[in-house]
This record gives C-alpha cells, structure tokens and sequence, in this order.
C-alpha cells in the first residue's frame, strides 16, 4: 500500500508536483499515467525517500520510506534514470545491494537467472544495452523479494521484444499477488497491464479510475462517418433527439447520438444506398489526449501540411 | 541474447526462499567493501597508491647515492633517511585525494547514489561505512608500504653509513605517522566527495586546498606567510610524516594532525549534513 497525501514538490521555482493525493492499492497492477513532465518521476522519487516533498507526505506500507527498516523487502523499484555504476558488474552490484539487507548471494544469483543475465553477469554494467540495463534494474527490484514493485517507464525504449518480456514479467508478479505501481505515458501499453490508473497532468491529479471506465468513456460520444450520394435525403431522414450530424465532405456525413446499425437502418427503410457507413472509436490514446489535453506541458507547434497531434516534452 | 531467450521459456519464479533481513551497519560496510574492491579504477588507484608509496623513496635513495660524493657537506651532514624512508607521500597523495573523492562522486555521476540511498534510506550509515572502509583499507596499505619503503631505503643508504634503524627516535613515528596523514587526507576527500557530489568539482577542492593553498601563501610577505602556513592543510597533516623539519615554521607533530584531523571531520560533517539535506 502506498500513499500519497497533499504532496506538492518545487524545484526552484518550478512546480513538479501540485498537490497531489491518491493511494495505490495493494494486490493489483496500478497504472500512474500522464504526459512526460507531469510529475511522475518525482512523485515516484519522493515515495522512495530520495526527493524530499516541500509539503505533504508519501507512505510505503504506513510508514516513510526512510523509516522502513529493510525497504528491499517492501518495496522494490526501478529508476528511470539509471542507478547503477557503469564501472561495475551486474553480480557484484546485486551483490552490494544484497549485503546490506544480509541477502545471500544465492538470492543474487536467483534475481540474474530469472532476468536472464546470467551469461553476462560477470560483466561491468557499463556495456550493457538499454534492454538489458531495464533487466539489471528489475533484477536490483526483485532482490529483496518485495510485496510491492515500483517501476518508472519500465519498457521505455525496450524493442518489441524487451517489451514483451516486460509485459509477462508484469502479469506474472501480479498474478503472485504483489502490488505493483507503473508510470507510462502510453495509454495504450497501460490498457495492456494495468487494472486501475492514476493520471496526473502538470503535477497535478487529473484522474483515479479503473481502465475499465477509461475504455467505456472512450467510446462514449463516438460518431459513424457515412459516406452516400443522398446525403441530404439521410441527414433529414436522421435527424432528431441527440443526434448531431455534421457535413464532413458533400457527400460524407459523421453522425453522433446513433449507433452505424441504427443509421443503416434508417437508410435502408427510405432506399438510401450507402457507400460506406463506419463507427468511429476514439482509441485509448484520444481517450488520454482528452484527459490531459489541457495538462500537455509543452505543444508542438503545428507546420501547414503538419498531421495534427499532440506531443508532451521533455521529462 | 542466447540468455536472453532462454529466460523466456523459464517459469517465472520471483519469489525467494532466503531468510529475510533488515539494513544494519555491519550490512552496509561489507556492501562498500564489495563496492569499493569491484571497480576497475578503485584497483588501479590503490596499486598506483602502493607502488609510489613503496617506490618513490627507494628510487630517490638510490640516485641520490650514486651521486652522494657531488653532494654538499652540508646535505650530507643532513641527510633524513627517515624522511627519505616515507617520501613516496609526495606522490601517494594524490591518488589517495582523488579515489576517496571517487568514492561517492562517481556514484553521483552514474546514478549509483539512488540505488544505495534506496537500500539504506537514513543516508548516513553510508557515509560512514565508505569512510570507515576507505580509511581502513588506506592505512593499511599505505602502513605495508612505507615499511617496505622505509627498510629499502636504509638498506641502500647503508653504503654512505647514514642509514636509521626503525627504533631510532621518530624512525616508526614518521612511519606510522604517514599512514595516518594518508588516512586522514583520503577521510577529508570523502567529505569533500560527499560535500560537492561532482568529481571535478570535488578534486579541484582537494588539489587546491593541499596544494594551492601553501603557494599562495608562499607569495604573502613572508612574514605573514609564516605565521599562516604552519595552519594550512598539507602543512598540518604532514607534521605527523615528517622526521626532521626543513624550516622552524611547523606546528608540533601531534598538534598539527590534530589539526588536519579537525579540517577532515569538518568536511565530513559538511558532507553529512548535505547528504542528509538534498534530494538524490
């Protein structure tokens, strides 16, 4: 169980984060979403004890972190900035980490199999790939076998493979129970992992909901784009309560408040031929565009001929 | 990715049937031994400590034999082979100076910091295991090679008749002494390491107040920089490595390691609170 409450941390004059409340709750996949540079790093560095907040306070199983006695055992975490000296070896840093809990060696050598880096444990961390760097760094989490796992960006760029990887390893502590706390800023990959989700935007809280809710929203209000040389003749034929029908082109019409059967229907009864009638789902990610929409720290600014998109920068 | 793969097919088993413990000192001191021993460059200062410990003395002891009938009556009327004995300190120092600043700037440069405040949040039973283990390995390696240093040099300046035997008056002081210098000044680099958490910035401080500092000082009306430059550092720290002194303007042996002692815990008190203070 992890808690947050009324934590609000500034550098300088910069507000990272605002604010800001919610708890995690223990035994489920809890996604922590918002566009980079809303506060998720931070939130996650004041609930390791590593920032401190300039109000409020964070609580790992009831207690600040730095009055856990042995924080391994309850918490395990990857950074999204690396923490791990590059002159080192993957063994020996396990191993460093493992002393000072008094964890054996033969639990270091548990957490590199179950990574899979076994063949290039003896090696010095500094040559390691991306991927396998996030592996090291999951190892390091693993080690003190912990209830609780937080990972910031854990498939941040992984390939497609390290991503899979990621994404079982995930289902899997969570199928043994454990609670885990995951920041992303694809919604996409979240849909994949986590059952409830916390979004914040600019530091602030913007959401604590259950993917579920976020699927069911996202559809909600979807439009069917129908495309008929008798427009006119379907427009009238449509109209009426809550329905709303706007003339994309002069013979595609994007219809809301009715269904694509309902409208099919319809232009079936009066003879109306159709050339293409197709439901418009707003895909998760739109669904977390217009949650954060107003909460984007930086827009790009939009060239003519330009696709239009929105981008959060920097982290 | 041959390990990579096979991983895949494994079962996952992420729970382990270890005992399960709590973050102690002791814990935290045998992770620093490991952390300080398993870095390429940590072995690389140490040995470059050693062997200029070792041999920097015999070396000069040597030369300065072969041309021992060029040299003045007066040198030679004069001539320390106790301090000769531990002259590999001029050198030694600065791998000393920069590895305890290495110690805990090179885990802010490569983020190691985070991983070893998360394993012992209240901070500073890290600082002081790094120090207690750097200060112990550092006495100890620099205490077997001044004596290594001390009897090569008496053995080569056996032939000129001016050699001292380690119970002669000063001879084991001067060598022990210079362990202890040694020791302190790697104690004070931490701190500065600690203080600054940035390895140039934490070397430039080392060097320039050793180092720079007595030069200053040393262009000052010399009336002024007498009285200041028995104070300084170096000149503090060295009373306790040096035999005979080569102006009256010293404190007294003890006195002044005493001194530099106070400028090493300054800076590891500085460090503390500046470890304790800012985020990670």
């Amino acid at each position: 169980m992890i808690e947050i409450e009324h934590v609000t941390k500034r550098y300088g004059e910069k507000v990272a984060v605002d604010d800001l409340s919610f708890s995690v709750k223990p035994g489920i996949v809890t996604g922590f979403l918002g566009p980079n540079g809303a506060g998720k790093s931070t939130t996650m560095r004041v609930i390791l004890g590593l920032d401190r907040p300039n109000s409020g306070r964070a609580t790992v199983n009831g207690k600040a972190y730095r009055d856990l006695p042995a924080p391994l055992h309850e918490i395990g975490a990857l950074l999204e900035a690396r923490a791990i000296h590059t002159g080192r070896s993957a063994y020996n840093h396990l191993l460093a980490m493992a002393q000072t809990h008094g964890i054996g060696r033969r639990r270091v050598d548990e957490v590199i199999e179950l990574v899979g880096l076994t063949d290039v444990a003896r090696k010095r961390a500094g040559g390691f790939s991306l991927g396998m760097g996030q592996r090291l760094g999951i190892a390091s989490a693993l080690l003190g076998d912990p209830a609780t796992l937080i990972l910031d960006e854990p498939a941040n760029g992984l390939d497609p493979e390290g991503i899979r990887w990621i994404r079982n390893l995930l289902k899997g502590l969570a199928a043994e129970g454990r609670t885990v706390f995951l920041s992303s800023h694809l919604m996409a990959e979240m849909a994949q992992t986590a059952e409830h989700l916390i979004v914040i935007g600019r530091g602030r809280l913007i959401a604590d909901t259950t993917v579920a809710e976020v699927v069911s929203q996202a559809s909600h209000g979807a439009s069917v784009m129908v495309r008929t040389p008798g427009a006119g003749e379907l427009r009238e034929a449509l109209l009426g309560d809550g329905v709303r029908i706007t003339s994309v082109e002069r013979d595609l019409l994007e219809v809301s408040g009715l269904t694509s059967a309902e409208v099919g229907a319809v232009a079936a009864r009066r003879g109306i031929v159709l050339h293409e009638l197709v439901p418009q789902m707003a895909s998760l990610e739109q669904a977390f565009m217009r949650l954060t929409g107003d909460s984007v720290e930086y827009h790009t600014e939009l060239l003519a001929g330009e696709q239009l998109e929105t981008v959060g920068e920097a982290a | 990715m041959s390990a990579i793969a096979s991983a895949e097919q494994r079962p996952l088993r992420s729970t382990s049937q270890t005992q399960r413990g709590r973050v102690t000192q002791l814990g935290v001191l045998r992770s620093e031994w490991t952390k300080l021993w398993s870095l390429r460059s940590t072995r690389w200062s140490l040995l470059a400590a050693f062997v200029s410990m070792a041999g920097l003395g015999p070396l000069i002891a040597a030369v300065q034999m072969g041309r021992w009938l060029q040299m003045s009556p007066g040198d030679r009327l004069t001539y320390d082979s106790i301090n000769i004995g531990v002259g590999g300190y001029h050198l030694a120092q600065l791998a000393i100076g920069v590895l305890g600043v290495l110690v805990i700037s090179g885990e802010y440069s490569t983020g190691m910091i985070r991983s070893s405040l998360m394993a012992a949040p209240t901070r500073l039973p890290v600082l002081l295991a790094k120090i207690v283990v750097f200060a112990a390995v550092t006495f100890t390696l620099m205490l077997i090679a001044s004596l290594i240093s001390f009897f090569a040099v008496q053995a080569i300046v056996t032939q000129h008749h001016v050699q001292h035997a380690i119970g002669d008056p000063g001879a084991l002081r001067t060598v022990i002494g210079t362990s202890l210098y040694m020791t302190g000044l790697g104690v004070l680099c931490v701190g500065l390491g600690a203080l600054l958490r940035n390895t140039a910035g934490g070397i430039t401080a080392f060097v320039a107040l050793l180092f720079v500092l007595p030069g200053i000082s040393a262009i000052l009306p010399s009336s002024l920089d007498h009285s200041i430059s028995k104070y300084l550092p170096l000149n503090a720290g060295t009373t306790v490595a040096t035999h005979q002194f080569d102006n009256p303007y010293h404190l007294g042996v003890w006195g002044g390691f005493a001194l530099f002692c106070g400028y090493a815990l300054l800076a590891v008190a500085l460090g503390a609170v500046t470890l304790l203070r800012r985020d990670a």
